[in-house]
């Protein structure tokens, strides 16, 4: 770039996520691998083995299943949401952009806004799983009330959305690993302008106010 | 020049608006599509289940790398009561046979692979909803044993003692008595392992799970029947795969 020069080295950092969505990203993200430990020792025979203690597991993971979603609504209620609410609609907007980068071929051509389609599919999931999940399970531990073919077909539901659970969060992580900065900006709550310059162009012009 | 917010493009960029406001809310639609077929998947899920427990069960059940075992189909899962899973030996087991019979019987793990062995291949069902199809159990039929401590006459009922310490079971005698009732220390030819209750458990194949006292200790004969352990907890006494705790399973 011949404007190399000109821009000043320390460009100051954006702010990627603020406080709000740090604490509830981090809250939700432990209750999440709380879930899936337990669920899966609930689930898989040799782990059950290992582990045992089977009604405490059970304990443990229907608690951590009814904190999950108290973050993220309590996030949304007030006024300290206001950049979670703006990113979930950002998050549910998808881009002739994003269109572009989904097809291989034309990915470089793309310009992305604050996430990327990946990131837009994983939010989806996880945020109907976490919606499924607690009725499904609300069914298979309260399972009285309800029909009962309800309680096979909430068990059904409730192991194969925990698959895709699996997968989604195991992506979610192998990427966040393979992006330091990104990773970082759910760390620290800010991200370098020259990542986001290169990475996410739409979203560098669109709040171009570098205040940390 | 006003500021860049959602109402105002920047100017030079090809598409109007922020990400936040502008392009098609797929991110929605696929939400409510995903609660929709979660809805879908509980009120239709059992039959989906059931289906898919015939056809792909046998398949995941023969795949020699058990990574298709990962899959929610055709398998077992393990249940235990108490904080950890028994383990015992087969030179350590002894099972009784004890209560109102003629002469206490007690019997090591030999004692009891001596004794005539019978095989059935029946699928499991577990009041939970999972099925497991076409489960090979060999074991020697509770009744022999009966037979061979001698019934006393005031004796309606057995009760099942698990050495976990917690667990209980309990049959009528003529339940007890039928020929699909086992004291089984082969799963699939197997020894039965550790987390399915080896060395030795009942196996009441027209039953559901729950009725087939793992890690089996002792076998009572009493007056009359005394619930077990979920039983005490709600479950039906009476545990008929498809007749009983409010199921219409397919009978094993």
């Amino acid at each position: 770039m011949t404007t190399g020069l000109t821009q000043p080295s320390v460009e100051p950092d954006l702010v990627r996520f603020d406080r709000t969505e740090r604490i509830i990203h981090w809250t939700t993200a432990s209750l999440f691998f709380v879930l899936m430990l337990t669920g899966a020792a609930l689930y898989a025979g040799p782990l059950s083995t290992l582990v045992g203690r089977r009604v405490l597991v059970r304990d443990l993971h229907v608690i951590a299943g009814i904190a999950l979603p108290i973050p993220l609504v309590l996030g949304l209620l007030g006024r300290w949401g206001r950049s979670l609410r703006a990113d979930l609609g950002r998050l549910n907007r998808w881009s002739p952009d994003d269109r572009t980068w989904m097809r291989r071929h034309t990915r470089p051509d793309a310009r992305l806004g604050k996430f990327n389609p990946g990131q837009k599919l994983n939010a989806t999931f996880l945020g109907a799983a976490i919606v499924l999940m607690l009725g499904s399970g609300s069914i298979m531990k309260w399972f009285d009330p309800f029909p009962l073919a309800w309680r096979t077909g909430a068990t059904f539901v409730h192991d194969w959305t925990a698959l895709g659970i699996w997968l989604a969060v195991g992506g979610h992580v192998l990427f966040a690993l393979r992006d330091p900065e990104a990773l970082g900006a759910m760390r620290r709550g800010t991200i370098n302008a020259r990542w986001a310059r290169r990475e996410r162009p739409r979203w560098f012009e669109e709040r171009n106010d570098p205040t940390p | 020049m006003a500021p860049t917010n959602d109402a105002d493009p920047p100017p030079g960029t090809s598409a109007p608006g922020t990400s936040a406001t502008r392009g098609t809310p797929v991110g929605r639609r696929a939400f409510l599509g995903l609660l929709g077929l979660g809805a879908l998947g509980v009120a239709g899920g059992a039959t989906v289940q059931r289906w898919l427990e015939r056809t792909i069960g046998p398949v995941v059940a023969r795949d020699p790398t058990g990574f298709l075992s990962l899959l929610p189909i055709g398998r077992f899962r393990i249940y235990t009561v108490t904080g950890s899973l028994p383990d015992r030996s087969r030179a350590e087991y002894r099972l009784a046979v004890r209560g109102l019979v003629d002469r206490d019987l007690h019997l090591d793990f030999a004692d009891l692979v001596a004794m005539e062995p019978t095989h059935i291949t029946r699928d499991f069902q577990c009041v939970t909803g999972w099925r497991v199809p076409d489960v090979a159990w060999t074991g020697v039929r509770l009744r022999d044993l009966l037979d061979r401590a001698g019934v006393d006459a005031r004796a309606t009922a057995v009760r099942f003692v698990s050495f976990d310490g917690a667990y209980s079971e309990s049959l009528t005698l003529e339940q007890a008595r039928r020929d699909d009732v086992l004291v089984a220390y082969e799963l699939e030819g197997e020894p039965i392992s550790r987390a399915h209750g080896g060395p030795a458990r009942l196996y009441v194949a027209p039953m559901y799970g729950y009725k087939s006292c793992k890690w089996l200790e002792a076998i009572e004969l009493t007056e009359k029947v005394e619930p077990g352990y979920w039983e005490q907890r709600g479950y039906d006494v009476d545990g008929w795969v498809g007749r009983s705790n409010g199921r219409d399973d397919e009978a094993t």
